[in-house]
């Protein structure tokens, strides 16, 4: 019996029946419906033999354009999830008063609020922004791929590897429920001995590999391979944005990878950085994840101020006013970035002078921040407006956003923040510029390129629905929380004593329904355009009479991007063109110099995923076996020295040809 | 895959990189430069562990600086020497890269040191450190088992 | 988007907007390679700042200046400066096209950062003997984490020194190899800046009370 017991833990670590969470309804109801839907698309799948294309055109693709896709695809999926988590809680908040409990026990609903966050920060928002960069940039800057193409390929699977991991923890075992920046000494091994904060440090060290990997070979793309002509200045404010988020990815996210590390160590082999007794310090642990933290939120606000700004130039036919001044504010918001984190924790007690220095750099960035704003009204002002979607939802981002900016100054007040700290008011607020800035930024993005991506427009009425679900949901989900906030009420409860409070927790979830409505339109959308493409088909590559290059080839663009690549004279040089007749080439193609597909960036991925699910479960045999082929895979993938192949010149013709067929008969 | 077809597969653009490899960062240095690189560093390592293995300065926090200063001109020396930095190569991108890495890392220190020993300062006043080392010098002594912080204003 | 006749006639020369050869834009590997780097840095600066934050919270345990030997860690500093001139000569060799020249100096390079890991290993086994476990305090704690992270480094950097050895010596210093040695030499020279911080704000500053 004890030799039995011996054995089961050798060959399975502390993994065991217990950890299916046979005995809870939601759960298994959610496995049951995820398990048929998982079934039918492999089914389907298989019934219709595509395995084969999808390995060989998707997964271990090299190309930028399928990898953003790739990764937008990645985006929508965990999106669904976050949501899922969102609406939970909005619904037990809303019923859990006073006698009655809710339907979800503290145990869970701390898992939920836990998988919200990190979900929809790690593995919604940062592939979405990702995924729109990756897709983007190299086309903006005329470039044939990216600097490092399996790499791209390899820090795709390394974020899917992390969310598989995520995802798995509903099913086996279950997720942290710290709060989703785990803070010690709760996340520690004495007070979270469970395997939920093991889930949640090597889904984000598996992801946060992958981030860190993709941010250098963006930086290095837009710094090396940008056509000839353009200089910095001339380069469109998306890819100064992207440049700016990738420097602080490479710079923000190491200091997450260490300070996880150290907290992993704290829990794996016992040291005291973050622990209560031996001169550890788990304010230690607060102050370097904050290093972090707040970079990461320009990470993600950069980019969707870069879609803003191309989405306003283009839909106003106007040339961006103020574009240095943009690109001054972007870099400038990129060092101040780096010197508010404490304003994260004004109350923990470093006194006045501290909070005050970090206060009042909080509120200077309010200042780069609103000449952003005034450059978009100017740019709006005497221009030819057209309301399409994606302007739509720009002119929702800058209504919305200022108020979640104006919040965020108050809060930047020390003195209101010890009022406010660990409030509604603060979740608020920071849904407010998440969601009112990041995900409207991403949604005008999407709407704007998804021609360039796929060749036909998504259809208005369908997007228009979601637009108005979003943004009306959005005000009726948090305007309340504000109240709240003010009210005192603080986050992360489960059940309210006092009944008055929960008319505005009911208000909060019909916005959480419309969001839910929002979201489902816009698959609907998705649906619906696809059934329609051939009405919404663009042939000639330039739907919105774009300004920057991507709108110069052809939609969806062809694998080399360029058949020749672009001189660039001016800012905005697709515009440049048109304006100063430029005639298409219709000859003299030469062959084009690719990178070669290849599949070790899938295995590495996967191979880690085992890794990680291993650490977790404390089953050493498997994590060192798989340590051991990362190590030989990686090193055996460096022995491949034919990385790259050339498209023929016939080949390039006949694409051309065909585009040039597609712009006479439009024409 | 032999050495030939792996070498015919590159001809086309093997020179053009070539090329760049001579103008890019990492130029080789030549055998003076890593020779004075390597003695000056030397040196800038020897006295700083002859200084405290010597016991040559009385006040530990003159030490500490002194050390600390050998500890930046040596790092000066690597990265000239070394790993060859200039404003020229990459198009001074390197060096910007480096710059910009150095104004983190500082923050980051500085940051850190200044917020911990105030927090400490603050919260746990009977640990107040009594000697006025060089660094932060906030948690002395923790012992097991201290008690919890509580406000101390 | 075909432009209007009349416009285009006013443009004389159609190449102004596109280069008729193949672009190659330049390579990046070591640029990006750079970059890695300035974020391994941060990395270690992190670890710096906890062992500022926490290397005098001693928990009643030993202290840096009862624990530290500081000729073993001159020793070592040794070992590894020597490493960094012999890479120096690896990549001079590599510049006259001088392959087994190249070999050997790499070869000495990676018993240098042998050596290295060796004397540190010896230090820790020492150390953990003595009863000074990461476990003991978190001034132990970090530094164990702090200088053990560099030497992982060092582990991945003699691991990756033997790869390149075996690649140079099938395929020649071809102009991947030659690209690959270069990095190395970054990664090579940049752990070599990593322990001036150490041994002086570590071993050496941690000796002074």
């Amino acid at each position: 019996m004890f030799s039995n017991l011996d054995l089961q833990q050798l060959i399975f670590g502390r993994l065991s029946l217990e950890a299916f969470p046979y005995h809870e309804p939601i759960l298994v109801a959610t496995f049951i419906a995820v398990a048929l839907g998982g079934i039918a698309i492999v089914g389907a799948l298989t019934y219709y033999r595509l395995w084969g294309y999808l390995w060989k055109e998707w997964f271990t693709t090299v190309d930028h354009k399928k990898i953003g896709i790739m990764y937008i695809i990645l985006a929508i999926v965990m999106l669904l999830r976050g949501f899922a988590d969102a609406i939970m809680m909005r619904a037990q908040q809303a019923i859990a008063f006073g006698e009655v409990n809710g339907y979800l026990p503290p145990h869970h609903y701390d898992q939920v609020f836990t998988a919200h966050g990190v979900i929809m920060i790690f593995f919604m928002a940062m592939p979405f922004v990702t995924g729109l960069m990756n897709y983007v940039v190299p086309l903006q800057i005329g470039a044939r791929d990216v600097a490092f193409p399996f790499l791209n390929n390899f820090s795709f699977w390394m974020t899917a590897s992390g969310a598989t991991l995520v995802m798995v923890s509903l099913f086996v075992g279950e997720f942290a429920r710290t709060g989703w920046l785990a803070y010690p000494p709760l996340s520690g091994s004495s007070y979270s001995p469970g395997v939920g904060v093991d889930y949640y440090i090597w889904a984000l060290q598996i992801a946060g590999v992958g981030t860190l990997l993709s941010g250098v070979n963006l930086i290095a793309t837009i710094v090396k391979m940008r056509a000839p002509g353009m200089t910095l200045m001339k380069m469109p404010v998306f890819t100064w944005t992207a440049l700016c988020t990738n420097v602080l990815i490479v710079a923000a996210f190491p200091v997450l990878t260490a300070v996880l590390a150290l907290l992993s160590l704290d829990r794996y082999v016992g040291t005291n950085f973050f622990t209560n007794d031996f001169g550890g310090s788990p304010m230690m642990y607060v102050n370097l994840i904050w290093i972090w933290g707040h970079p990461e939120v320009y990470i993600l606000i950069l980019p969707a101020f870069g879609i803003f700004s191309e989405v306003v130039s283009t839909y106003c036919g106007k040339r961006l006013f103020g574009y240095a001044s943009m690109v001054y504010a972007t870099v400038v918001i990129t060092i101040l970035s780096y010197l508010v984190w404490l304003h994260h924790f004004f109350t923990m007690g470093s006194g006045a002078s501290v909070n005050s220095f970090f206060g009042i750099t909080t509120m200077i960035i309010s200042i780069p921040t609103g000449a952003k704003i005034f450059n978009w009204l100017f740019t709006m002002y005497r221009g030819r407006i057209r309301f399409e979607l994606p302007m739509m939802w720009t002119l929702a981002f800058m209504l919305t956003f200022v108020i979640g900016g104006m919040t965020g100054v108050l809060l930047a007040v020390p003195p209101a923040d010890f009022v406010l700290h660990n409030s509604l008011f603060l979740i608020a607020h920071f849904h407010n510029v998440i969601i009112g800035g990041v995900v409207f930024g991403l949604m005008a993005g999407v709407t704007y390129w998804f021609p360039k991506a796929f060749g036909f427009k998504l259809d208005p009425f369908w997007g228009k629905m979601s637009f108005w679900f979003w943004v009306v949901g959005f005000y009726f989900a948090f305007m309340p929380l504000y109240v709240l906030g003010l009210m005192g009420v603080t986050r992360r409860l489960n059940r309210f004593d006092d009944p008055s409070l929960q008319i505005w927790f009911v208000i909060a979830a019909f916005g959480a329904v419309l969001i839910a409505i929002g979201i489902l339109s816009f698959l609907i959308q998705l649906f619906v355009s696809f059934k329609r493409r051939e009405q919404l088909r663009d042939t000639t590559g330039d739907p919105w009479g774009g300004r920057t290059l991507e709108w110069a080839t052809s939609s969806p663009p062809p694998e080399y991007n360029f058949a020749f690549t672009p001189r660039v004279h001016d800012l905005d040089a697709w515009w440049d063109m048109k304006k100063r007749g430029y005639v298409r080439p219709v000859g003299g193609y030469k062959a084009i110099h690719m990178p070669k597909n290849t599949g070790a960036g899938i295995v590495l991925a996967g191979l880690s995923t085992v890794l990680g699910f291993a650490l977790i479960w404390y089953i050493w045999w498997l994590a060192a076996l798989s340590f051991a082929a990362i190590l030989v895979v990686s090193i055996a993938h460096t022995f491949n020295y034919a990385r790259d192949f050339y498209i023929p010149a016939e080949r390039v013709a006949e694409i051309e040809n065909e585009r040039t067929r597609l712009l006479t008969a439009g024409a | 895959m032999s050495a030939d077809a792996h070498a015919a597969s590159h001809e086309p653009h093997g020179a053009g990189h070539g090329h760049e490899l001579d103008h890019s960062h990492a130029s080789h240095g030549t055998m003076r430069g890593y020779l004075l690189g390597f003695f000056l560093s030397v040196i800038l390592t020897a006295i700083p562990f002859w200084l405290v293995m010597g016991d040559v300065f009385r006040d530990p926090r003159t030490a500490a600086i002194t050390v600390l200063v050998f500890a930046a001109m040596q790092i000066v020396v690597h990265m000239i020497f070394f790993l060859h930095m200039n404003t020229k190569s990459e198009g001074g991108w390197t060096m910007l890269a480096a710059i910009f890495t150095i104004v983190i890392v500082v923050i980051t220190l500085a940051g850190s040191f200044w917020v911990m020993f105030h927090l400490n300062a603050n919260m746990m006043p009977a640990h107040v450190p009594m000697e006025g080392m060089g660094g932060p010098a906030g948690m002395h002594d923790m012992t097991p088992g201290v008690s919890p912080p509580h406000g101390g204003h | 988007m075909s432009a209007n006749p009349a416009a285009a006639a006013a443009q004389a020369d159609p190449t102004t907007f596109y280069l008729q050869d193949e672009h190659h834009p330049e390579n990046g590997t070591l640029l990006g390679f750079w970059i890695y780097l300035m974020s391994d840095c941060l990395i270690f600066a992190v670890l710096f700042a906890c062992y500022g934050v926490l290397g005098r919270s001693y928990a009643a345990g030993p202290t840096g200046a009862d624990l530290f030997d500081l000729s073993l860690v001159a020793v070592n500093t040794a070992m590894l400066l020597f490493s960094s001139i012999t890479y120096g000569f690896a990549m001079l060799a590599m510049a006259k096209d001088r392959k087994a020249q190249t070999l050997v100096w790499l070869g000495v390079t990676g018993l240098f950062g042998l050596a290295f890991l060796g004397i540190e290993l010896y230090e820790f086994a020492h150390l953990i003997h003595e009863g000074a476990t990461p476990q003991r305090s978190a001034f132990l704690s970090s530094f164990f984490a702090l200088v053990g992270t560099h030497g992982l480094h060092v582990t991945f950097g003699v691991i990756w020194l033997v790869t390149l050895m075996v690649q140079v010596a099938q395929r020649g210093l071809v102009i991947e190899n030659r690209r690959r040695l270069m990095c190395l030499s970054m990664f090579w020279h940049f752990l070599d800046v990593i322990w001036i911080g150490v041994f002086t704000f570590v071993y050496l500053m941690g000796v002074l009370r």
